[in-house]
């Protein structure tokens, strides 16, 4: 028993190493899995590090320009530290990012496994509906539905996830029509195994790589629409903090502090950037179609 | 007489992120002009690369050395734009899957018109008549009317005739058949092979025939060269070599394929090959196949046994030769 | 006489096409077959003669057009999804391909473990050592079961699928080409494999193959496929001795047998042109087309029917056999130009 487990230990362990090894044999996706960690960091511990309360205004020290003394990133309008609500606002850009996404792939992936594994009057019914959404442009649609839903951070998180269910819903249908061919497949029906087994054993475990790539590429896009839709007011509420509100309020002042729009669109693009190159690893290593 | 085609001491080695892998190791071999040669082997042992390397097709990742003599012109040290002038009118191939070595936006007239408008500077009426010849050579039934059709509307048979009928289009010194019948039907199969002996008949081609049937091979080939793990391991006439194969693996693989017993009678166990086709990182010190042979013994893993003539017309590389079955099915123990 | 495991009658399978054609795909077009307990029959085809419909109808992986499907006297041929679940135990199949007969994400343990999970045979210990047992009989070392399928070859890949349809101890045993795919030597092997298993368990088993030699090896009885029909059906011995319908001849004789000598001295037929399409078959006798002997119109215009031509058992459809028995000999019907001989 000992023995057998050290072999399986062993087998995964080879696999694992490379995969990592292949990983790590791209620079690119090395600096965005440190970014991506970075930024994860940051919005965990942004209040343990934040030098200021991010709301707290001060009015004899609006404006001040990045590198002032006790303001490293310079002050907004309201005199509140920029770095301050900079660190603060990756929480609100990273929790829209990570729960649309996953609430996209939940719902896409179970329409796109019915879809793909029942056929018939129900796939039809599926995919006209996803055609129908793929129609609009994603942030045209999310603007949308954020406006309908009324302007909260959740509402935000859901007009995105929304948007993006098509993108999921097709993806998987293709990899499970694909996949519902493959002998073992045919093998595991020629024994009677219900639905339920073939559907998450046989079929959602093969699909899975295509997917944590897709989510990946995901993750910034969903970074971004959150920063649009609290830009147009239709996101994050003020006080709390949000890149893209800070890039809302900054455009009024564009001649005269050019900076205080530039950092929160830097934050925005570091983060939308690591993400990509992550992802970009991610599929290099995992989908066997590229690597092949 | 001079060979057509002598190839000596061709060596391929593929660069890959898993290290360095030896495909092909020392291996020679000659095609005389209107001989049928057949490498024979199974996947993994090299004869793919070694037709590939010979019209210089393999990938930037391989590096080749040894001789290619073509007649008098050494193929390796040509250039790009030389060899591919080689190509298709001296050398040509054909390959297992005619679905995909065919453009399915050409008409298959058009794509045998090419060769001949290439080489031959034949004008589009001229290539186009001589491709009718072409197909009717190759035996394409109605070949006036197919002429004029797309692959996708052809037989995946009719696709082999068409891919035959481009190779021969220049009258090639030497044809490379890969598995040419591998993915066809048995009495598809019997077409193709009565059309490869046609053309060796009439055209003199020399034809390196690469298959893992040795059905096929006793069927139409001269001579046959065994290959294994990128070696040579025996050689000889087709007669010879199956009625006395000297390697263990010639003897292993001739009693691995069921026999139609066409007498009629009870079928005996079939032979097996324990274990599997190594991945050679390096040249070997020993005898490749003494890992999975039951003749091994000390002297097989310690060093390499060297190709000897050992009947008349047969070499053999091996230390403990015979054509001996008992080995196998005793099973003794190495 | 003992009771047939399968009894397949009148099967008909027809995939309808894309509606801009209209027509439909006769891929399987009144195939009766019977297996009795242990018996092993193969089924042997070119591509296209529907051999692999006939395999996926009977373990209902495709749903029949017309006809019944029997298996030990139950009617199965319309049994819902739930009802089968019963019979799964007893039918089994082998595939074809070794890359994708195995899901990757899963253990060779797991995989061959699992049929016996879905039919609650076995649990905790009892499973493991079943597992242990089964990997044991076709011949993987135990260490092989942690492991995942693209660890493994093309050989044990087969083996592992094959202790998964063993390992409910089903009465009949479907494979469909299940050594095509494989390395000469490497076949033997899973043959040899085969044909031990089925003598020591003694289960029914339909082989599904287009090389004559391996359905030789292995098969009691053979019965060989044309667009769709069966055109003859006998024990092998006097298939491979004295074949009556002449599609079987000329398969027979368009096999290469690995023996240059045999090989030149054989009397070979090379038929023309390629096997019709199943969308528009020809009338009459399927095979009147590329048939040697055909004698028109009798053959292109009535369809022959499988009848006993010798009275011991030896079936074939073709209007030529005489009441006698007496066969046509395609090998005299060859021209010239076809017969060719090495000199």
């Amino acid at each position: 028993m000992t023995t057998a487990a050290i072999a399986v230990d062993h087998a995964r362990a080879s696999r694992a190493r490379r995969l990592f090894r292949r990983f790590a044999s791209r620079p690119p996706a090395v600096v965005g899995l440190v970014g991506v960690i970075l930024v994860v960091l940051i919005a965990i511990f942004a209040p343990l590090i934040s030098p200021y309360d991010p709301a707290q205004g001060d009015y004899n020290h609006v404006f001040l320009t990045p590198f002032s003394a006790g303001h490293v990133l310079g002050t907004d309008d309201l005199g509140r530290d920029v770095l301050s609500r900079i660190l603060q606002g990756s929480r609100s850009s990273l929790s829209a990012g990570l729960a649309a996404t996953l609430l996209a792939v939940v719902v896409g992936v179970s329409f796109g496994l019915l879809a793909g594994y029942y056929r018939g009057a129900l796939d039809t019914i599926i995919m006209r509906a996803t055609d129908v959404m793929l129609a609009f442009p994603f942030l045209v649609l999310a603007v949308g539905l954020a406006a309908i839903l009324g302007p909260s951070l959740n509402n935000a998180i859901l007009a995105l996830a929304i948007s993006s269910v098509p993108g999921y819903v097709r993806i998987t249908r293709a990899e499970v029509l694909g996949l519902r061919e493959q002998d073992y497949v045919q093998a595991a029906i020629v024994n009677g195994a219900p639905d339920r087994v073939i559907l998450f054993r046989h079929i959602l475990r093969n699909c899975v790589s295509p997917l944590v790539v897709q989510a990946s590429v995901t993750i910034p896009t969903m970074i971004i629409g959150e920063a649009a839709l609290s830009f147009l007011g239709i996101g994050v509420q003020p006080p709390t903090a949000s890149w893209g509100i800070m890039l809302s309020s900054a455009q009024g002042y564009i001649s005269q502090a050019p900076w205080y729009a530039l950092i929160p669109g830097v934050a925005i693009a570091i983060t939308a950037l690591s993400f990509n190159l992550l992802g970009d690893g991610l599929r290099d290593i995992l989908d066997p179609r590229a690597t092949k | 007489m001079t060979p057509r085609l002598a190839v000596k001491d061709l060596s391929v080695r593929f660069g890959t992120d898993e290290g360095e892998i030896l495909a092909v190791d020392r291996m020679s071999f000659s095609v005389e002009p209107g001989e049928v040669l057949a490498l024979v082997g199974e996947s993994g042992c090299g004869k793919s690369v070694t037709a590939m390397s010979v019209l210089r097709l393999l990938p930037s990742i391989a590096s080749v050395s040894g001789s290619i003599l073509l007649d008098d012109t050494e193929l390796t040290t040509l250039s790009a734009a030389e060899m591919r002038e080689v190509r298709g009118r001296d050398i040509s191939m054909i390959f297992q899957e005619p679905m995909t070595s065919l453009n399915p936006s050409f008409t298959i007239g058009f794509q045998i018109g090419e060769v001949l408008r290439r080489h031959e500077g034949m004008s589009r009426r001229q290539a186009r008549e001589r491709a009718i010849e072409l197909l009717e050579l190759v035996r394409m039934p109605a070949p006036r009317s197919r002429v004029d059709e797309y692959p996708h509307q052809l037989s995946g048979g009719m696709r082999q005739r068409v891919m035959i009928a481009m190779a021969v289009a220049c009258s090639p010194k030497v044809l490379i058949a890969d598995e040419p019948t591998t993915a066809l039907d048995v009495t598809i199969q019997a077409q193709i092979l009565d059309i490869l002996r046609d053309l060796r008949e009439r055209v003199g081609t020399s034809i390196v025939l690469i298959t893992h049937d040795l059905g096929v091979v006793a069927d139409i080939a001269d001579r046959v060269e065994v290959m294994y793990a990128g070696h040579k391991v025996e050689s000889g006439p087709v007669d010879d070599l199956f009625e006395n194969p000297q390697h263990p693996y010639t003897v292993g693989l001739l009693g691995a394929v069921p026999r139609p017993d066409l007498a009629g009678g009870i079928q005996v166990r079939l032979q097996e090959i324990p274990g599997l086709v190594p991945v050679l990182r390096s040249e070997p010190e020993a005898c490749v196949f003494a890992p999975r042979c039951l003749r091994a013994t000390t002297e097989c893993r310690e060093a390499m046994p060297p190709l000897e003539l050992l009947q008349p017309r047969q070499h053999a590389a091996c230390f403990h030769p015979g054509s001996r079955v008992a080995d196998y099915s005793e099973g003794v123990s190495a | 006489m003992s009771e047939n495991v399968l009894e397949v009658r009148q099967l008909k399978k027809y995939f309808s096409l894309p509606r801009s054609s209209g027509g439909s795909v006769r891929a399987v077009d009144g195939v009766d077959l019977t297996i009795g307990q242990g018996e092993v029959v193969g089924l042997v085809g070119e591509s296209g003669s529907g051999k692999s419909t006939v395999g996926k109808c009977i373990v209902r992986l495709l749903e029949p057009t017309e006809g019944t499907i029997r298996l030990h006297g139950r009617d199965i041929t319309t049994a819902s999804r739930r009802q089968l679940r019963g019979v799964r135990t007893e039918m089994q199949m082998v595939f074809q391909d070794p890359y994708s007969t195995l899901n990757p994400r899963m253990t060779i343990g797991d995989i061959v473990a699992e049929p016996m999970q879905l039919h609650r045979l076995a649990r905790g210990r009892e499973l493991d050592t079943k597992v242990a047992g089964l990997l044991d009989k076709v011949g993987l070392a135990s260490h092989l079961r942690h492991r995942y399928p693209h660890e493994l070859s093309g050989g044990q890949r087969q083996r592992a699928g094959l202790a998964r349809s063993l390992s409910v101890e089903p009465s009949l045993l479907v494979a469909d080409e299940p050594v095509s795919a494989l390395d000469v030597s490497v076949q033997a092997a899973v043959l040899n494999l085969l044909m031990d298993l089925q003598r020591d368990m003694g289960f029914s088993c339909l082989f599904i193959g287009h090389d004559l030699a391996t359905v030789e090896f292995l098969c009691d009885r053979v019965a060989v496929m044309y667009l769709g029909r069966i055109v003859e059906e006998v024990n092998t011995t006097d298939l491979f001795r004295a074949p009556k319908h002449p599609y079987t001849q000329s398969l027979l004789s368009a096999a290469v047998v690995p023996d240059p000598k045999l090989q030149r001295t054989r009397q070979r037929i090379v038929l023309q042109g390629d096997i019709p399409s199943p969308i528009n078959p020809p009338t009459g006798c399927t095979f009147h087309t590329r048939c040697p002997v055909a004698q028109l119109p009798l053959c292109s215009d009535t369809s022959p029917t499988l009848t006993d031509v010798t009275g011991r058992s030896h079936l074939a459809s073709c209007h030529l056999i005489t009441a006698d028995g007496t066969a046509p000999d395609v090998t005299l019907s060859q021209t010239t130009e076809n017969a060719w001989s090495k000199t």
